[in-house]
């Protein structure tokens, strides 16, 4: 009997899956299962989300009319902070390597957890603390510096809760360190037996690019804001021009940050995206190699060009040029990624899931995001451009259209593993069409609003930008119906959806040859790795047919 | 090997790769410790290069006695933490040297933080606080101050809780809650009271020697 | 058990004097640091000071931590840190430095 179970045949006894196994709010509140932790940062990012876009809310609200008079430019002022606040450092940046990265990435690998369990729970814990602080500083009557935090504004001469917000986002900073630590000790060292760098699937290789910028760079971001705290709070001058301060030198210390800050929030999307083509095209990737170099360029590169915010702010022009080079430079390797997604599309045997509708989209809206980067790395074009809604609209298409689309489209991909069941596939795509094109119809009139000149965070504005800001408060109301229909039909489907198999989608992958949900320890049997990932089809072959064998966990060690 | 599976935690099957992941995992964080600090050096480069006269007058105005015997205390502190740290490795059994070393550093850390009061109490005295009351006639020579004190706190706060870190293995060792030989977690802790110590030797020639030549 | 006790004190021994001697380097270096500081030698006096910061920071990070035994993972994590702080600072000082020039 026991060479029966050892070879495979007989059925193991039953054992709970994660979700199952301890049922107490403790249970939940103590665990240290990465599975479970994915689950705890999913809740909190999706509070915060809802937080910072009823923000947004009553700022298109109040933008729908040239001379608004529902908020007063005090409000406005602090509402458009808040929602970058949050949306910035308590949702996108924990979204997908918090989520997603936390939930896949020993499941990936083959492991039974992260390297640290323990410091994965700490990070959940520091971020909600760092979050209820942030949202005391709204409570208490807000922020009003926008997410820059620019001095000398922010130190010397705001009247709002400055010190609340630089302490709460100081905070989720160290949970982003730690958990960018754990994540590069895992990918490290936790491989399963087989599992070499080259057979390691794309989004791997993008939390671990994802994972040295959150290491390298958010203690940089930590300073500045601990500089102005000390300013603010204890007088300490720093960045005061009296004194012998330099303000742009919080720039430069903000921006080393925050510029690669945007390819945290950017490389798991396209992780994400990598795993979700193959599987709908039924194709390898192509160019499973240059995919991986340009993540690391793209994390590399993205360190040296972060004077590009800083065009007009009193920088040198040597330094300038500098920078706008390198942030044409810093294009390639993206186009790279972005022909190779199409490449793989080519000969594949596509089918239109909803997983496949968003990552699609993000394609698109990445590629037009990503060109609009290139008219402001040009220094003329930046001149006119900065501070107005061009600006606006490049960065939105890249993290909401880019990523946010992403975020979604790995949410549905990977739903029946995370908790067994299937969603309503004919919601789904009516909502990822919905949101495809109420993002289209909110960011796309932002890029004309500010080539003719409106400039951004400006709560009234000349008539004849009425039209544009009217699409694009319209718009953003179409968004976010889009973004309530997930809420409602995934609630569903977890009392009355169907049950999914291990792998409903037929793809490849270890977390696919585990049961879904999976069991606590992730796998009953330890994995080994034969083959590379993305195994879609045979090779002389164009595209797959059928569901592929996926690969089975082997001999117990 | 038995002897080690007491430290063997979740989720490692075994030992060696345990401790792999500790020493990489704490050198990954350091990393991170350069670039925080780093900042903070840019932030003082930047601020001296625009100021360097007031650099200098400024910096004649921190005691040299005060810095130079604690970069000596720390760097001594080093000394005993690197010496139980490598008596830990090496598995001889070198009980009563890994816990005296422990305790010595751990009471230098200490040492350090009591000679700093006494200097911050002296440039209280002096009127060295950045604001109406400064004692210096340059605004500018505020800036240098201003540095100074958010520098040095940091630093003495990140050598607190190396202190507590070291403390508390003196303390789990000293009452044989684990054992000491091989002990990955003393290892770890030398590796980062070390960067406490490096952060200081930098810190010393920017505080203490601007300006002393003139 | 005798042997042991020899053996492991002969450990020990060499341990302390190993360790001793960068220390007393330490100490040399941290008291040279002292007396350039009152030399005027120009822009070499605080130059000096920072040169021999790195040499201990070297000694300390080469031989207390071990670093100069390490497996290349561990230099490669050390490196990258280094790495791009020297970025922070170069392109940072690239702009402060052209800007002073200018004025």
């Amino acid at each position: 009997m026991t060479d029966a179970l050892l070879a495979g045949e007989l059925p193991f006894p039953s054992r709970p899956d994660y979700l199952r196994d301890g049922t107490t709010l403790t249970s939940w509140l103590t665990t240290t299962d990465h599975k479970r932790i994915a689950i705890l940062f999913a809740v909190t990012i999706t509070a915060f989300f809802f937080m910072g876009g009823a923000a947004i809310t009553a700022v298109r609200l109040e933008l729908f009319t040239p001379n608004g008079g529902l908020l007063s430019s005090d409000t406005y002022n602090k509402l458009f902070s808040f929602h970058g606040i949050i949306m910035v450092w308590f949702f996108l940046l924990p979204s997908i390597p918090n989520t997603m990265g936390n939930f896949l990435l020993p499941l990936m690998i083959g492991a039974p957890d992260l390297a640290f369990p323990r410091l994965n729970l700490f990070s959940w814990y520091l971020t909600v603390a760092a979050g209820a602080v942030t949202v005391y500083a709204l409570v208490a009557g807000g922020v009003d510096t926008g997410w820059t935090f620019y001095t000398p504004y922010s130190t010397m001469f705001s009247n709002s809760h400055v010190l609340a917000a630089a302490a709460g986002v100081f905070m989720v900073g160290f949970s982003s360190i730690a958990t960018g630590v754990n994540f590069i000790a895992t990918i490290h060292i936790l491989r399963a037996p087989g599992m070499t760098w080259f057979r390691l699937p794309l989004f791997v290789w993008a939390i671990y690019a994802t994972s040295i910028i959150m290491v390298l760079a958010t203690p940089v971001l930590a300073i500045s804001l601990l500089l102005v705290i000390a300013e603010r709070w204890l007088g300490l001058p720093i960045f005061d021009p009296a004194r012998g301060g330099d303000p742009i030198l919080f720039q430069h210390l903000f921006w080393f940050y925050s510029h690669p800050a945007v390819y945290i929030m950017v490389l798991p999307a396209m992780g994400v995206v990598s795993e979700i083509i193959p599987c709908f095209a039924r194709r390898r990737i192509f160019g499973y190699d240059f995919m991986v170099y340009a993540m690391i360029a793209i994390a590399g590169i993205g360190f040296f060009v972060w004077g590009h915010h800083m065009f007009v702010s009193g920088q040198s022009a040597y330094a300038n040029l500098i920078f706008s080079f390198l942030s044409f430079i810093i294009g390639v390797p993206s186009a790279i990624k972005v022909f190779n997604w199409t490449a793989s599309l080519y000969r594949g045997q596509i089918s239109f899931n909803s997983p496949m509708l968003y990552a699609l989209g993000f394609v698109g809206l990445f590629t037009t995001g990503g060109l609009s980067g290139l008219f402001l790395a040009s220094i003329p074009v930046d001149v006119h451009v900065t501070d107005t809604y061009f600006v606006v609209a490049h960065f939105h298409y890249i993290m909401v259209g880019g990523s946010v689309s992403a975020f979604f489209g790995g949410l549905h991909f990977w739903w029946p593993k995370v908790t067994g069941k299937m969603y309503p596939e004919s919601w789904a795509k009516f909502a990822a069409i919905l949101m495809y094109s109420g993002f289209n119809m909110t960011f796309l009139p932002q890029f004309f609003a500010g080539y003719l000149g409106m400039p951004r965070r400006y709560h009234t504005y000349p008539p004849e930008y009425q039209i544009y800001n009217v699409m694009s408060s319209s718009g953003a109301a179409v968004l976010a119906v889009a973004y309530l229909l997930p809420l409602g039909y995934f609630a569903w489907s977890l009392f009355y959806g169907e049950r999914a198999g291990n792998n409903p989608w037929g793809a490849t992958g270890l977390e696919w040859t585990t049961t879904s949900p999976p069991p606590p320890q992730n796998f009953d049997r330890q994995p080994r790795v034969d083959r590379g990932p993305y195994d879609y089809h045979a090779a002389g072959q164009s595209a797959g047919l059928d569901p592929p064998e996926p690969q089975n966990a082997r001999e117990v060690r | 090997m038995s002897e080690t599976t007491g430290l063997l935690k979740e989720p490692w099957q075994y030992f060696e790769r345990q401790r792999e992941a500790g020493t990489f995992g704490i050198w990954v964080f350091l990393a991170s410790e350069v670039l925080f600090f780093g900042a903070l050096m840019l932030t003082y480069t930047v601020c001296r290069i625009e100021n360097v006269q007031a650099f200098a007058a400024a910096g004649r105005e921190t005691n040299i006695w005060y810095g130079t015997i604690n970069t000596a205390i720390l760097l001594t502190s080093s000394l005993t933490m690197a010496m139980a740290s490598q008596a830990a490795a090496a598995n001889e059994g070198l009980r009563r040297l890994i816990l005296w070393c422990l305790a010595a550093t751990a009471a230098l850390g200490l040492a350090f933080l009591v000679v700093k009061g006494f200097e911050y109490r002296e440039d209280i005295e002096k009127h060295l606080v950045p604001g109406t009351h400064f004692g210096l006639k340059q605004p500018t020579e505020q800036l240098f101050f201003g540095l100074y004190w958010i520098v040095t706190g940091v630093h003495a706060v990140h050598l607190t809780i190396g202190i507590v870190m070291v403390v508390r293995l003196t303390l789990l060792g000293y009452l044989n809650k684990f054992q000491l030989d091989e002990n990955p977690e003393i290892q770890v802790t030398g590796l980062y009271w070390h960067l406490v110590d490096i952060i200081w030797i930098f810190l010393y020639p920017l505080i203490y020697l601007p300006g002393r030549s003139s | 058990m005798n042997t042991h006790n020899t053996h492991s004190r002969t450990i020990a021994w060499k341990l302390w004097r190993r360790n001793g001697l960068i220390w007393a380097a330490l100490m040399l270096l941290l008291t040279l640091t002292l007396v350039f500081a009152y030399v005027p030698m120009g822009l070499v006096t605080p130059a000096a000071g920072i040169v021999i910061a790195f040499v201990k920071a070297g000694l300390v990070i080469l031989l207390f931590m071990e670093l100069a035994k390490a497996r290349p993972l561990i230099r490669l994590a050390a490196m990258a840190g280094v790495v791009f702080l020297a970025v922070l600072f170069a392109l940072t000082l690239a702009d402060v430095l052209s800007r002073l020039a200018g004025r």
